[in-house]
């Protein structure tokens, strides 16, 4: 399961990443194996979403979300 | 001033370093160039202990020292570079301490590049009220620097940080952390050699981003690349291995020094406000309300100080013809130099009270929001949430707008943006408008209350809003993707705007405008005023004999009445009438004359020429200062073919789409090239906009006239 298939209010565990570039950008940006994610809302289009994180907010679009592999 | 001591700021986005930096330095700062690059450098005075004097540079704001864009990379390319003139004695960290881990990952990355090092923590006061504890002296010990408790926003711990700057070490002091040597030992060492360091973590750097440096020959870099292929180096295996290695070691390093008793309470609020901001339909309900807003305050509150502005340059060229001697320099000093500058600075009060609101938004945290909300329908034109920004503050200018594209960090999206930021009519197309829409458009009302004329205002901004979109959806397609387009971005928690900041800013963009504009069209201001008072000598004389005979024969009254039509004629006979008459053939099919193709060409170097060259063409006929605005002359003018009102709808309309949508501003070319590095895109962007224009005015006025 991924990130992107979670709806507001929902949490999942990051597990790992399918697109190494990407697992970069968004580790540097704290989202860890093993940290807590929860969906806070989307965007009034559906996409981006925003996230909580490491104790902030980050948003990032579906297509981003889709790599990070949850449980 | 000699400073005794560099010091430059290093730390993520909305951790409060530009706070920090205007705390230390005050209004003692300025904004120049890092050379060879086009990053704005703001460096600043700060004394320090009794007679000490620091130099402070504010670094971009990043999450790492793999840059993820423009602006990002300069900071890498200043800590690695020794011989680099902002290369600092000393770094200050800046950290937000309600987001310790995150923020420390840069810390450790710039730890390793052996540079002494304090850590500022920042919101201090902030994560106290959220109940985050931290142990500031364990802190300290674990990492070997001094770390200082600060709140920028509330001017606290500035003596302490200051104090910290005064006893800092000339040598490194930290800890070291990560095992940088694992990651890479064979290409690390060969790199090592190769550029002469002997630290690990540099070499690595090296490795990954060498090509984006300008520190090395190009010998050097065909051989780190020989060392990266030879070695197997691959860069992005690499970053990620040395990214949890280094949230490894923060985890034991954290282990034990925040203690959370309030968690999650700073978001509260935040939420509550997102639930109607970012709302189906409130969201975009309210942004469009602030538009309207932003809008309506860059107009009606600018227009008494523009006045103003506009009646000292007049003042002041009339004192200048009354009192300096007169001749060719006197001239050229006024009517070229003064009227250019007046020219530039009336645009000043737009430009102020524009970035004023977008310093707002920003620091109110909304904007990220408005990109949050935008993104997926400016993608589906090519463009990201990020060019919202650069849109809307085309609308004020340009200029700055291409400027604020750099923090979008995917090329592909930056350049489209760039491209199409001037289609958005800006405030030099407003007098233009307005002159042109008086004369063809009734001063009616709609439904009794809206006014027709200042519909068509609006239209015309629309228009150019929606051309703006349809090329960038056309580029999209034509322009090829370097990199994968992305969008991650923070979101900030709403905070209260910092006054200082916006008047700052005011300040600040007002000044970058005036001088890096300013000296463009003060040159082209100059060369056109040549080429308007100048034409083949002959024709020049022959006008000044048949002037000087009717003069002989009139009374005195009449000759202020000569003298304007005797200047007009010249300028008709002047190299700029003369390029006017050459051009007229190709603009006769969207209804202009070669006077109208003479402030085509004036206003080629900047669009705001336009109202001024057709008042001193159009000075004929009457000789009443008072009752002949520039408007009423326009509205007798005839078209010299037929002897009918030269503007008629289809003219004044096609004359409207033109300015709409041609490229006639030098500083926006130059802007351009600064931005992107080349001619190439400046010069599609002109032939494109100036096709566009063309073709958009020839159909106009072929179907309407």
């Amino acid at each position: 399961m991924n990130l992107s298939q979670l709806t507001p209010g929902e949490r999942g565990t990051i597990v790992s990443f399918t697109d190494l570039e990407m697992s970069v950008k968004l580790m540097e940006m704290g989202c860890l194996p093993g940290e807590i994610v929860e969906v806070e809302r989307f965007a009034p289009l559906g996409d981006p979403i925003a996230i909580r994180v490491a104790g902030y907010q980050l948003c990032l679009r579906k297509n981003e979300a889709s790599v990070i592999i949850i449980s | 001033m000699a400073a005794d001591l560099k010091i430059a700021l290093v730390g993520n986005p909305n951790t409060g370093k530009s706070t920090l930096f205007n705390l230390l330095t005050g209004l003692n700062q300025k904004i120049g160039n890092f050379p060879g690059i086009t990053v704005d450098k703001k460096t600043g005075f700060c004394k320090i202990g009794d007679h000490k004097t620091a130099e402070v540079v504010d670094l971009p704001g990043t999450y790492s020292l793999y840059p993820k864009s423009k602006d990002e990379s300069i900071v890498f390319q200043i800590l690695a570079d020794r011989e680099n003139r902002s290369h600092p004695d000393l770094i200050v960290l800046v950290a937000d301490a309600t987001n310790l881990r995150r923020n420390l990952l840069l810390y450790t990355q710039v730890a390793d590049l052996q540079i002494p090092v304090i850590l500022a923590l920042n919101m201090t006061d902030m994560a106290k009220k959220e109940g985050l504890a931290i142990d500031i002296d364990q802190l300290s010990k674990n990492l070997g620097v001094q770390v200082v408790a600060i709140s920028a926003r509330n001017n606290i711990g500035l003596k302490e940080l200051k104090d910290a700057i005064a006893n800092a070490p000339t040598i490194p002091t930290q800890e070291p952390g990560t095992d940088i040597q694992v990651l890479a030992p064979e290409a690390i060492a060969a790199a090592g050699q190769l550029i002469q360091t002997t630290n690990p973590y540099f070499a690595l750097q090296v490795l990954h981003q060498h090509s984006e440096l300008d520190i090395y020959t190009p010998e050097q870099h065909q051989q780190l690349n020989q060392i990266a292929a030879e070695h197997n180096f691959e860069s992005s295996k690499i970053q990620t291995a040395e990214t949890v290695a280094r949230y490894r070691y923060l985890g034991t390093i954290l282990n034990g020094i925040i203690t959370d008793t309030g968690a999650q309470k700073k978001f509260i609020m935040s939420d509550r406000i997102d639930k109607v901001l970012t709302h189906k339909v409130w969201g975009f309900a309210i942004f469009l309300l602030i538009l309207l807003f932003v809008f309506n305050a860059i107009f009606s509150w600018s227009a008494y100080p523009m006045d103003m502005i506009e009646e000292g340059f007049a003042r002041l060229t009339d004192l200048g013809h009354e009192h300096l001697p007169e001749g060719m320099l006197t001239d050229l000093l006024l009517d070229g130099v003064v009227a250019g500058l007046g020219g530039i600075v009336i645009f000043i009060p737009q430009i102020a009270i524009l970035f004023a609101l977008i310093s707002i938004m920003e620091d109110t945290g909304y904007m990220a929001r408005v990109t949050f909300m935008m993104d997926r329908i400016m993608r589906k034109f090519g463009l990201s949430g990020k060019s919202v920004v650069p849109m809307i503050g085309s609308l004020a200018c340009a200029v700055p707008s291409i400027m604020s594209a750099r923090n979008i960090e995917n090329w592909k999206d930056r350049i489209i943006t760039i491209m199409v930021a001037p289609l958005v009519s800006c405030s030099a197309r407003l007098p233009v408008y307005t002159l042109l829409i008086s004369l063809i458009i009734p001063d009616e009302k709609v439904l009794g209350f809206i006014s027709l004329q200042a519909l068509t205002l609006m239209g015309m901004y629309l228009i150019s809003i929606i051309a703006a979109v349809l090329v960038a959806f056309v580029m999209k397609f034509l322009i090829k993707a370097k990199e994968k387009s992305y969008f991650i971005m923070e979101m900030p928690v709403y905070q209260k705007p910092r006054w200082n900041n916006v008047l700052l800013t005011m300040y600040e963009k007002s000044k970058t405008f005036v001088f890096e504009a300013g000296k463009v069209i003060i040159a082209i201001s100059i060369v056109l005023w040549v080429m308007a008072s100048y034409g083949p000598s002959d024709r020049f004389e022959k006008i000044d004999q048949k002037y000087e005979k009717i003069e002989l024969q009139q009374d005195s009254v009449a000759i202020s009445t000569l003298e304007r039509d005797r200047s007009a004629e010249k300028l008709e006979n002047s190299y700029v009438g003369i390029l006017g008459q050459t051009i007229e053939p190709a603009i006769r099919p969207l209804g202009f004359d070669w006077k109208i193709g003479i402030a085509l060409i004036t206003s080629f170097a900047a669009r705001e020429a336009f109202v001024g060259t057709m008042a001193t063409i159009y000075s004929v006929d009457s000789a009443d200062e008072e009752a002949t605005t520039i408007r009423n002359k326009l509205k007798g003018a005839t078209d010299a073919n037929t002897g009918l009102p030269l503007f008629t709808f289809a003219t004044g309309f096609s004359l409207m789409l033109f300015y709409a949508f041609a490229m006639q501003c030098m500083s926006t070319v130059a802007i351009v090239y600064r931005e992107t590095k080349s001619w190439k895109w400046p010069m599609i962007q002109l032939v494109y906009m100036t096709a566009l224009a063309y073709f958009a005015s020839l159909i106009a006025y072929q179907l309407l006239r």
